[in-house]
């Protein structure tokens, strides 16, 4: 698979691997995807009393568009409102990193990611 | 190391130097036509034919060298073999079965889909033990007076399983059922007996000779006869008709003759590095799963999955390493490799596998670095996956 420098570049370096606590009441958690289907990304925000996400983690099982997906909406996010990173489309990242036809899925799996991050961060938050 | 190294043997081998010397002469200088017998250059070209068809037919135990029938690699010689024996047996035998296993290579399944399909066939997929051997059982409970012809692989491109060819070759002699042998991942690299099929497939460039020949053995006693699947001058006795392009047959013929000669060598050389690879492996790395049976195997293919990290990343990490996975990822289809389904315990582990492929030309120190470098990639890419802890 041919990639673009900026997909070579997320999958060598990416930024935000990692975890926040999904317990706290201010992280919103998402995992979307199958083992079964090669991809799952695990998303994670953390909303400050600003009502912006001030932190972002990810985990990825998948290709290295995959990877590069999360990786850009990890950094995407970050000092978004819940409104604004809603609003990133699996379009804007698959056009930023070029992705070839194939892997467009990778950028759906993304913003499925956020929005069901923020949805579980609106719930808890709901619950209370 | 500041180089590529090369371990996607089984997608094809480098042509050896040796190989090479031997054909040069038969593009520029001994350029005749192999068919023009009526002068010395034509007879000078038929030769070196007829000898390289020699070679061919002692690499795999065929008593006559006539049965051997020149293609332009290992898909045509499946497609010659299945569609010919099909189309000129197929109305009158009787006999309306065609049985594969279910890991045969592309071409086999796509030929005998399609022969199935137009010619009112019934196909029958013979399943894999998770092992990757076919299960002897099924074919016993399935070859039967109404099955024309049984395809099976002698190993497999994917996870370099060795198949029970004698036992699959008693049935079907005992029941008067032709038995194909897709041999093209087999021949050179471990011993092959003509005699034991019907129709063998055999590659150039899977032994180190050139792209663009092939070969199929066909039974001469008694005589097996097949239709062609395209027409023109009758040449290979009107089975394959076209001019054959004698460097290329020099240049296969020349490939057997040294892959007979330093088979016993190179398999105690590769076995070597496969047992290194593999205990390196799997003491650095938990949770790696062998495809295939350990034992019943080709030394140089390995296929290894990787719970928790995905094929195409652990590729992508490996820039220096040629190397190939059965990951969905790395098709067009969106569907990990069906062989990799048939012998995977879970579907997430056929997306995790990565095939590793060592040749003639693999050295101790390439085998070390590529050790070092796999491990280095899967433990990186696991650390950053949701499905490791």
């Amino acid at each position: 698979m041919e990639y673009s420098k900026k997909v070579m570049d997320l999958y060598t370096n990416p930024e935000n691997v990692g975890s926040l606590d999904e317990n706290s009441p201010d992280v919103g958690t998402s995992v979307v995807g199958a083992p079964s289907c090669g991809d799952v990304i695990k998303f994670q925000i953390k909303v400050g009393e600003d009502g912006r996400i001030s932190e972002a983690r990810f985990k990825t099982f998948g290709c290295g568009a995959a990877i590069a997906s999360s990786a850009l909406i990890s950094s995407w996010v970050k000092g978004k409102t819940l409104d604004e990173a809603q609003k990133i489309t699996n379009t804007s990242v698959a056009e930023y990193l070029s992705l070839p036809p194939v892997k467009a899925h990778c950028s759906v799996l993304a913003e499925e990611a956020i929005g069901k991050a923020i949805e579980d961060y609106k719930a808890k938050k709901g619950a209370k | 190391m500041d180089r590529t190294i090369y371990m996607d043997y089984q997608a094809t081998t480098p042509c050896d130097k040796r190989v090479l010397e031997q054909m040069l002469p038969y593009f520029c200088e001994k350029f005749g036509n192999p068919h023009s017998s009526s002068h010395s250059m034509g007879r000078e070209a038929k030769l070196a034919v007829e000898h390289a068809r020699q070679q061919i037919a002692k690499l795999i135990n065929a008593s006559d060298s006539e049965s051997i029938v020149f293609t332009s690699g290992a898909t045509e010689s499946n497609n010659l073999a299945l569609q010919g024996v099909v189309r000129f047996y197929g109305d009158r035998a009787n006999r309306s079965k065609i049985i594969v296993s279910n890991i045969e290579h592309k071409c086999v399944l796509e030929t005998c889909y399609t022969l199935a399909k137009d010619g009112g066939f019934e196909l029958i997929y013979a399943p894999v033990e998770k092992n990757g051997l076919v299960d002897l059982n099924f074919l016993d409970e399935h070859i039967d007076e109404k099955t024309l012809l049984v395809s099976v692989m002698a190993v497999n491109n994917e996870i370099g399983t060795i198949q029970p060819i004698d036992a699959i070759s008693a049935m079907c002699r005992q029941r008067g059922v032709l038995f194909h042998c897709d041999a093209a991942q087999a021949v050179g690299k471990i011993p092959v007996d003509a005699s034991m099929v019907d129709l063998m497939s055999i590659s150039g460039h899977k032994i180190y000779g050139p792209k663009g020949i092939g070969a199929l053995y066909v039974r001469r006693k008694p005589r097996l006869r097949l239709s062609p699947i395209f027409y023109g001058g009758g040449q290979e006795r009107g089975v394959r008709s076209g001019t054959l392009a004698t460097p290329l047959c020099v240049g296969i013929g020349a490939a057997c003759e040294l892959a007979g000669k330093e088979m016993a060598d190179e398999n105690a050389r590769l076995n070597r590095f496969k047992e290194f690879f593999i205990t390196q492996i799997m003491q650095n790395l938990e949770k790696t799963y062998l495809n295939g049976d350990p034992d019943k195997r080709i030394p140089g293919c390995l296929n290894f999955s990787f719970e928790g990290v995905e094929g195409e990343a652990i590729m992508l990490g490996l820039p220096d390493l040629c190397i190939s996975s059965g990951s969905a990822c790395t098709s067009e289809i969106l569907e990990p490799s069906y062989v990799l389904r048939a012998v995977s315990a879970r579907e997430d582990l056929a997306h995790s596998s990565v095939r590793i492929g060592l040749g003639r030309f693999t050295t101790e120190e390439e085998v070390k670095y590529a050790v070092g470098r796999i491990i280095e990639v899967v433990t990186r890419l696991r650390s950053m996956s949701p499905l490791w802890r």
